[in-house]
């Protein structure tokens, strides 16, 4: 009788207040996701339909626009193309090696540096993370103008030594070889941008690993480096697969520091999707599908890895 | 070398690989950039080159009403955008505070806006505020309410707007994160005394979030002042200099104006800025630290 009583409340309660509180959802799910697919669409439409603006949801989808934003790696010939002018494909390719490489290696300069200062008790060890926690609030564009100053004029190769010459003679150039313009000059910013925050994130998820497991092993014969690498990572594979994703989201993403960074050769995605939005003449369809190419990466990481994403996030400000 | 020295010397070894890298790229860039600070110097220039000109840079800004402009944008638009996201944020927590079978989908769907790239979500806000093909005009118009200027007389609004769109969802996250790691004892005894639903809300609730209420804001509010793209893109400072945020101001001065001294001054303005912040963020964790610590110790004191 009680737990009929019971449920039936429960029951009344909720049937009050489910409609309202579905309605509020699916307002809030169509809010931040609909511009999104709002872009989707207008990628699969012509320029035309786009101006016209009057078809909504209801069009002739067609891919011409990622043709056209990928004309110059595509491996076929595009029939309503007469000329490349896009390098959006080539731009794609340097996005791609910029954000993989710098990934890779902030996790693995991060994950060690954040073992030593949870792990051990050193000299300097109060000074190293206190300053980590202070750069964390440096934005890019504070670093632009050193950093466009150091890659240019101070972090380079002078012609005249053996290596500068062997370098020009490799690859071309006139003056001296510089970081600027490479895409290691991109990597290492990013890395080091990247850094502070992966530590950071990396220590919450270290400090979690039992210390027993560690003396288990080194009790065992095993070194240093050894329990890091067969007891320490493995345990932490969550919190090492969302620095991984913040770290390429960022590098991915970025657009300042890369745009004072590379020359014609090693633009990013972003940097040509901001030059042809400053245009008279925006063809829309085209940066729409140009754009849509750049979200689908992170996307999907976060529909299958939002956990972590999750985790990472309060992680961060909980424990801050 | 002996087992022990090899020992102590581990952690260095763990640690060097990081410490090089920031040090390099992050580190002696700053210390470059104070240097250059008090130089006229171009960007053809090696710095070594540059003249010294003393505090110049530094005072020219003081009495520039561009930059005073550009700062108080700047303040508008951070303030504004956490105080929104604060509010609508810790709103939605605190009505989606139950246990539904489809929460984690939903919470996938509304991290989406902050995983994509602020170029694109730029790009995204500046087709649908488009004066005539832009979504918000077409159904403004089309229900007869005529158009609006959204990137002209009230383009501060509307990048503030995308912001909020953007970011939202971090503050309701972490807000319902935090929800729901209250102590369930402290609602179970506020429900007994009959509290409504209203004064759980205001007398338990919001003080048990609290801490991590603050550390959202700073960090947002940190965050904030280091927004750049979307309103380059949507609106590349304009009309005038109504969106030019000092970052956007920062990175014209440098490449446009070709004053890299300059730049660099108004680099060491925001630095300053961001610093009042972070340390009023890491002075609220150790006032926290030490409260918690206080209360262990009386606990443990009682318990013996």
């Amino acid at each position: 009788m009680e737990m009929e009583a019971d449920m039936n409340t429960s029951h009344h309660n909720k049937g009050r207040q489910q409609p309202a509180f579905y309605a509020l959802l699916v307002v809030l799910v169509l809010m931040s996701v609909g511009p999104i697919v709002l872009m989707l669409a207008n990628s699969l439409k012509l320029d035309v339909d786009i101006i016209s603006g009057t078809s909504g949801l209801l069009f002739l989808p067609t891919i011409q626009n990622y043709e056209t934003a990928l004309c110059d790696i595509l491996p076929y010939e595009i029939d309503h193309l007469d000329y490349c002018a896009l390098k959006f494909g080539g731009a794609f390719i340097n996005s791609l090696i910029i954000a993989l490489v710098s990934t890779v290696l902030t996790l693995i300069i991060g994950c060690m540096a954040a073992y030593a200062l949870v792990r051990f008790r050193f000299m300097g060890r109060d000074t190293v993370s206190g300053t980590t926690l202070m750069v964390r609030m440096v934005p890019p564009a504070v670093l632009l103008v050193p950093v466009f100053g150091l890659w240019n004029n101070e972090f380079c190769i002078d012609k005249a030594t053996w290596f500068g010459e062997m370098i020009r003679d490799t690859f071309g150039g006139r003056g001296d070889v510089c970081l600027a313009g490479t895409h290691s000059g991109i990597i290492l910013i990013y890395i080091a941008m990247n850094l502070p925050f992966v530590i950071w994130i990396l220590q919450s998820f270290i400090v979690q690993v039992p210390r027993q497991l560690e003396e288990a092993a080194r009790m065992d014969g095993a070194g240093s480096f050894q329990v890091f690498f067969k007891i320490v990572l493995p345990l932490i594979k969550p919190g090492l697969a969302a620095a991984a994703i913040f770290t390429f989201r960022i590098a991915w993403n970025e657009y300042l520091l890369a745009s004072a960074l590379s020359d014609r050769d090693t633009k990013t995605v972003p940097i040509l999707i901001v030059n042809n939005m400053s245009e008279f003449n925006i063809e829309w369809g085209v940066i729409m599908a140009t754009g849509m190419l750049l979200a689908i990466p992170p996307i999907i990481f976060t529909l299958f890895a939002s956990r972590q994403i999750i985790t990472g996030m309060t992680a961060g400000a909980v424990k801050g | 070398m002996s087992y022990s020295t090899i020992n102590r010397l581990t952690p260095y070894v763990f640690l060097a690989p990081a410490v090089v890298v920031m040090a390099i790229a992050l580190l002696y860039p700053l210390m470059y950039m104070v240097f250059g600070s008090f130089r006229a110097w171009d960007p053809s220039q090696a710095i070594g080159e540059a003249e010294f000109a003393g505090f110049t840079n530094y005072i020219t800004l003081w009495h520039d009403p561009n930059f005073h402009e550009s700062l108080i944008v700047t303040l508008k638009f951070a303030f504004s955008v956490v105080a929104l996201e604060m509010l609508i944020g810790v709103g939605l927590a605190l009505l989606l505070d139950r246990s539904l079978r489809g929460m984690s989908v939903l919470r996938t769907l509304f991290i989406l806006p902050m995983m994509i790239a602020p170029v694109v979500v730029g790009l995204i806000w500046r087709y649908m505020y488009h004066p005539s093909i832009g979504i918000f005009n077409q159904t403004l118009e089309s229900i007869g309410l005529g158009s609006v200027d959204w990137l002209g007389k009230h383009a501060l609004m509307s990048v503030i707007i995308a912001d909020i769109w953007q970011w939202t969802p971090f503050i309701f996250i972490l807000a319902l994160a935090a929800l729901q790691s209250l102590p369930r004892s402290a609602l179970e005894a506020a429900r007994i005394d009959g509290a409504s639903g209203w004064q759980q809300i205001i007398y338990i609730k919001l003080p048990l979030m609290m801490p991590v209420l603050i550390v959202t804001c700073l960090l947002r509010l940190i965050d904030a002042f280091k927004v750049l793209e979307v309103i380059l893109v949507m609106t590349e400072g304009g009309p005038g200099l109504s969106t030019e945020i000092l970052a956007l101001r920062i990175s014209r001065t440098a490449t446009e104006f070709r004053e890299l001294g300059v730049a660099a001054a108004m680099s060491n303005y925001l630095l300053m800025l961001l610093l009042i912040l972070t340390i009023a963020m890491l002075a609220y964790n150790k006032i926290q630290e030490l409260k918690k610590a206080r209360v262990k110790v009386l606990i443990d004191g009682d318990g013996s």
